[in-house]
């Protein structure tokens, strides 16, 4: 069969099992366009190209399957630089494609030509400009292997113009890919392995830290035998949530700068730290010199260069998480560990009611108080998307999440800007899902043009804008570090709810605490996408928070205040 | 300073790909040479780094994720032979030409060049070698010096070999 390039790339597009694709049309893209036009694939056309590269990732995120974006050559490609480091940085299987001028006049400075893959060489896991209509099949069918294989990450195919013109033989099978062939590693050493037993089987006060790579290589079934076979607790990293149910006893909640002071607390008591997919990120440990000085360490991770990288381990298991935990699974010995335990719920007891819901009863709406409710309400069954920032934390402590992929979240990169387009990906991921934007003020201007991309899609999404007039987390760090100088941290907002209405969305600005569980009620059973704007306590504060640098087990505390009743009582 | 060794795929960017990591990493690179292979498709690289064996396994690892980097291996701790190649334009007239043939005879050097008033020597070696070639040639005055940055190789039975590209009909060939 003869096909022109564009016509390709949509072909195999859909012959991969693609369904959508996020994008900006343009004029170095146009051929693909036009093939877009006559072929099965939905196309979302979004505000911003920022905007389709988070919403891929979105996509990604909540189905576990690749995301797709495009955007045409120069500022089209440029504006998904963010959104490709967004997803680098959260290891999220993300295919972009962009146009790129003809390739006669490729490094000539055409109109709207730039170098996109010299830009983001250091931020995608591969890329590659494609310059004959023969090699587009290919290209795209290995982008796909890339994205999803190993360690994911994003990948962009750049295209030239006459690339997609062109034509020529179409055949999906002849074009399989043809990755060059690597060297094989032995996946882990024997002794490594033996190694990791003896501790795991020694341990007195043992600690699993759980993190993403147990959702990206599907292990969470094995890990739930292999958390309750040992009977050792777990803490979370904030991309790890929902890899294992939040409901469990085992689970002690997230680690790290805001992680609940409990877990920072085991984490440095502890004598051995199982890690699985996860990356000792410097805002999980915080000072590596004072970091779990008791543990030994285990290291279960996809990524070689991962291993030893922050934190020195005594046993490193490279390679799929699933793979390891079943291999390892069946030489855990059942331990009570009932010292160990008894000490974390002692330690949980007090801090669990002065830093989670010790919230002052002045009559002001807490932001922890939307979350709470909201989590109530959603019976802890939504999808949450989340900016990043105070709601972020909040979120994560307040919002128990039970099963995976239902909280998407700019991690490593923390990307401001990325809850709306990433929660419109997660709802063409899981059109029956509840999907919830949980965004702060701040972040939400950053990408609110994409509700028109919700409208024009006809698309059901609940916004809850965590508005406190300030970029609250900068504000937090001026409150500690710089004696509350608060430089350009106020904020001056539109009226979201009358903006909402401007783009034909219902809105609604609520002030009183009582007010917030039945607007969220409203919301959900409205069909039409509905945005809540929470006016909270504007100077309140992430608690705990260990400063950046500091060691994990020096937090900062939430000041003391008259205790919450009804709120402490419903731990 | 660590030696790596690499073996990548021949095509436009690979290099790039190699220089950027490292600038990533905040590693130095000493000396980066590439060259073909036996496999037209596939180019060795010898990458001496500025960093200690924690930066040079970050490299090494971060290499291997590449999808165009077939194999990369640290080195450094092995039995290991390392050479540098130089041509040296040096001041020669009358006079210091017969002290400058003597030095040449210690160093094993050659003379690949001769005009009026200079010559150019051609010496590989160690590192080391060439330096303290260098040092005694600069009184007579170097007037122009290439280097071609380190190739190394390991010892004995210790190969670094591309890895093996099974064939279409299921013969596993060396690539």
């Amino acid at each position: 069969m003869k096909l022109t390039g564009a016509e390709i790339v949509c072909e195999t597009l859909t012959q991969l099992g693609t369904k959508h694709v996020f994008g900006y049309p343009g004029g170095a893209i146009l051929p693909i366009y036009d093939a877009l036009g006559k072929s099965k694939l939905h196309h979302i056309l979004v505000r911003h190209e920022q905007g389709a590269t988070h919403m891929a990732d979105g996509y990604a995120r909540a189905s576990g399957g690749v995301g797709v974006a495009m955007a045409t050559s120069g500022p089209g490609a440029t504006n998904m630089v963010t959104g490709i480091a967004t997803a680098m940085l959260d290891s999220s299987p993300v295919v972009c494609i962009t146009g790129q001028v003809s390739s006669k006049l490729l490094g000539s400075d055409a109109f709207q030509e730039v170098d996109i893959t010299g830009i983001t060489m250091p931020i995608t896991k591969h890329n590659v400009v494609v310059t004959h209509a023969e090699d587009v099949a290919r290209t795209i069918r290995e982008a796909f292997v890339i994205a999803q294989s190993g360690r994911p990450g994003p990948v962009l195919v750049d295209i030239t113009k006459d690339a997609q013109q062109a034509t020529c033989e179409y055949n999906f099978d002849a074009a399989a890919p043809k990755l060059p062939v690597k060297r094989q590693r032995a996946k882990y050493d024997k002794v490594e392995f033996e190694r990791a037993i003896d501790l795991l089987n020694s341990a007195k006060r043992p600690l699993i830290l759980a993190g993403h790579g147990i959702m990206v290589s599907g292990a969470m079934k094995v890990f739930d035998q292999f958390v309750h076979s040992g009977n050792i607790p777990v803490a979370m990293t904030l991309l790890g949530i929902g890899a294992f149910p939040a409901s469990d006893v085992l689970n002690l909640g997230m680690m790290g700068m805001h992680g609940e002071a409990w877990v920072n607390h085991a984490i440095q008591e502890a004598d051995l730290l199982i890690a699985v997919g996860m990356r000792f990120d410097d805002r999980v440990t915080g000072d590596l010199k004072t970091y779990a000085r008791d543990a030994r360490k285990i290291h279960i991770e996809i990524d070689r260069s991962e291993i030893n990288k922050n934190v020195k381990v005594d046993s490193a298991l490279v390679g799929d998480a699933r793979e390891i935990l079943e291999a390892v699974l069946p030489h855990v010995k059942h331990k009570e560990h009932a010292d160990w335990l008894a000490h974390i719920r002692e330690l949980k007891g007090d801090s669990a009611v002065r830093d989670i819901q010790g919230l002052p009863d002045n009559g002001h709406l807490y932001a922890a108080h939307v979350i709470n409710d909201l989590w109530k309400e959603t019976k802890g069954e939504a999808i949450v998307v989340t900016d990043v920032g105070q709601h972020q934390m909040w979120e994560a402590q307040y919002y128990h999440h039970n099963s995976p992929r239902t909280l998407v979240t700019s991690g490593g990169l923390g990307t401001m800007g990325f809850a709306t387009p990433a929660a419109i990906g997660a709802k063409f991921a899981k059109p029956d899902a509840d999907v919830w934007v949980v965004v702060g003020d701040g972040g939400f201007q950053m990408t609110m043009c994409e509700l028109a991309t919700i409208v024009q899609e006809k698309i059901k999404i609940n916004i809850a804008i965590i508005n406190n007039g300030y970029l609250g987390m900068v504000r937090q760090w001026q409150e500690f570090f710089y004696d509350k100088r608060y430089v350009a941290t106020p904020l001056v907002a539109p009226d979201f709810a009358a903006l909402a209405n401007a783009f034909g969305i219902r809105g609604e600005r609520i002030t009183a605490r009582g007010d917030v569980a039945p607007t969220i009620r409203a919301a959900r059973e409205s069909k039409e996408p509905f945005l809540i704007d929470f006016r909270v306590e504007q100077e309140d504060s992430v608690y705990p928070m260990v400063p950046a640098g500091g060691a994990l087990h020096e937090m900062i505390r939430r000041p003391d205040s008259p205790l919450v009743e009804t709120a402490a009582q419903e731990l | 300073m660590q030696t790596l060794v690499a073996y990548v795929e021949n095509k436009p960017g690979v290099l790039n790909r190699v220089s950027s990591l490292a600038r990533r990493l905040a590693i130095n690179i000493d000396s980066l040479t590439v060259g073909p292979t036996d496999n037209q498709e596939i180019a060795r690289m010898t990458i001496v780094a500025h960093t200690d064996e924690r930066g040079a396994h970050r490299l090494e690892a971060s290499l291997e994720k590449q999808v165009d980097v077939l194999l990369a291996e640290n080195v450094s701790e092995r039995p290991l032979l390392e050479r540098d190649l130089a041509m040296i334009k040096v001041t020669a007239d009358q006079t210091s030409r017969p002290h400058l043939m003597e030095l040449i005879k210690v160093f094993r050097a050659r003379v690949i060049d001769v005009a009026p008033q200079s010559l150019i020597l051609e010496v590989s070696g160690t590192v080391d070698k060439i330096d303290g070639l260098l040092e005694v040639l600069r009184p007579f005055g170097v007037l122009e010096m290439v280097r071609s940055g380190r190739i190394a190789m390991t010892r004995g039975g210790d190969l670094l070999q591309p890895p093996i590209i099974p064939a279409a009909d299921g013969a596993k060939t060396a690539a």
